[in-house]
């Protein structure tokens, strides 16, 4: 089990820091699973969210709702996305409702670094994604 | 039921309404149960296998037993005969078969808990996996849950401080868009390093006569005259 309030303010140090030119931001969500929204200078409008499901740590990054999709192309989104999966590094796609999401998750024996570069990848894969998928967005 | 499907019908039976929790509580508490039940299962089954093997060590030890027995009292027939007394030679045959008849029948009861022990370890170790299947898909369900909520508060404060949820196209717009700037405003400064610190500052200083200034064929020629004269 990982100390997600302790992993906070681990994670807020290495964002002042920079990591590889990236700096971030911590803010955590109470709740019955505790959340941690990291923000990225620069790409605020996309944050990773990180919570910590006891046997995994799992970073989320939310990508764009159903009614954003053009109708016409959700099988070839569909189809894309599943294709994407195998080769995009650590992380893949899944949906919670109507809102796609890109994720990746840890093991809870991770180091710091690791996590920080789950959280930077995810980041750059959540904008690549974005781009990909564009010509299916409305 | 399989275990995706329970999953999927968890979120599917959730409720619609914006800010209502995605994954059907009462779905949570069902597979909660279940996972509960496997547990009850599964420890059951452990104390059967260790009544199970225990039996079978038993077993195990009795017909050993029978079989030194046997061989003991093959020993003293053979003895008999040897005394030439028929009679008692017999009676321990008699014993023997009666040793033989409860091999047969222990060693079946052993077979037979051998068997029920085989048994039982293949399904504790299925239980085990499907029990940590179920227990992580319970927390994925759980946390798909808490990152939903956290995400509603994360759009409610949104929501009230004016600002508004932005498409992935606009984010992603934004995004690139403030990295053009970046990347032309380090280009440009980058041109103005190369103005105010390279050439450029040298050849209008020198335009103005200021600093170091190339000597011309004419001022080294003046100077040599000044110095033969």
């Amino acid at each position: 089990m990982v100390d997600v309030a302790k992993l906070g303010s681990q994670l807020i140090e290495k964002g002042q820091e920079g990591i590889d030119g990236f700096i971030f931001d911590i803010q955590s969500i109470p709740g019955e699973i505790e959340v941690l929204k990291v923000s990225i200078e620069g790409r605020e409008e996309l944050p990773i969210f990180l919570s910590n499901a006891s046997t995994e740590i799992l970073c989320i990054s939310y990508l764009f709702k159903e009614n954003e999709i053009l109708e016409s192309a959700n099988d070839n989104m569909h189809s894309a996305m599943i294709t994407m999966n195998i080769p995009m590094p650590l992380s893949s796609f899944g949906k919670i409702r109507d809102q796609y999401v890109i994720f990746g998750a840890l093991s809870t024996t991770s180091t710091l670094d690791d996590i920080v570069h789950e959280i930077i990848t995810l980041s750059d894969n959540t904008l690549e994604a974005i781009k990909t998928m564009r010509e299916y967005l409305k | 039921m399989g275990l995706f499907k329970k999953i999927i019908d968890a979120i599917r039976g959730g409720a619609r309404e914006v800010g209502e929790s995605i994954v059907d509580a009462n779905g949570i508490r069902i597979f909660e149960q279940e996972v509960k039940d496997a547990e009850a299962h599964l420890l059951q089954a452990k104390k059967d296998l260790t009544e199970v093997m225990a039996k079978e060590m038993q077993t195990g030890r009795k017909v050993e037993d029978l079989n030194r027995n046997v061989i003991k009292h093959e020993n003293y027939a053979r003895q008999a005969l040897e005394k030439s007394d028929e009679t008692l030679a017999l009676e321990v045959a008699e014993k023997i078969s009666e040793f033989q008849s409860e091999i047969t029948v222990q060693t079946k009861a052993l077979d037979s808990f051998s068997a029920h022990a085989k048994r039982l370890k293949g399904m504790i170790k299925k239980t085990e996996k499907s029990l940590s299947d179920m227990k992580r898909q319970l927390v994925m369900v759980k946390t798909t849950d808490s990152v939903q909520k956290a995400t509603q508060t994360i759009s409610d404060n949104y929501a009230s401080s004016g600002s508004k949820l932005l498409s992935a196209k606009d984010s992603l717009d934004r995004i690139q868009k403030r990295q053009e700037d970046l990347e032309d405003r380090l280009t440009a400064g980058e041109e103005l390093q190369g103005e105010w610190s390279g050439s450029a500052l040298d050849d209008k200083l020198r335009e103005a006569g200021i600093g170091e200034t190339a000597s011309n064929a004419n001022d080294i020629l003046a100077r040599l005259k000044k110095q033969a004269s």
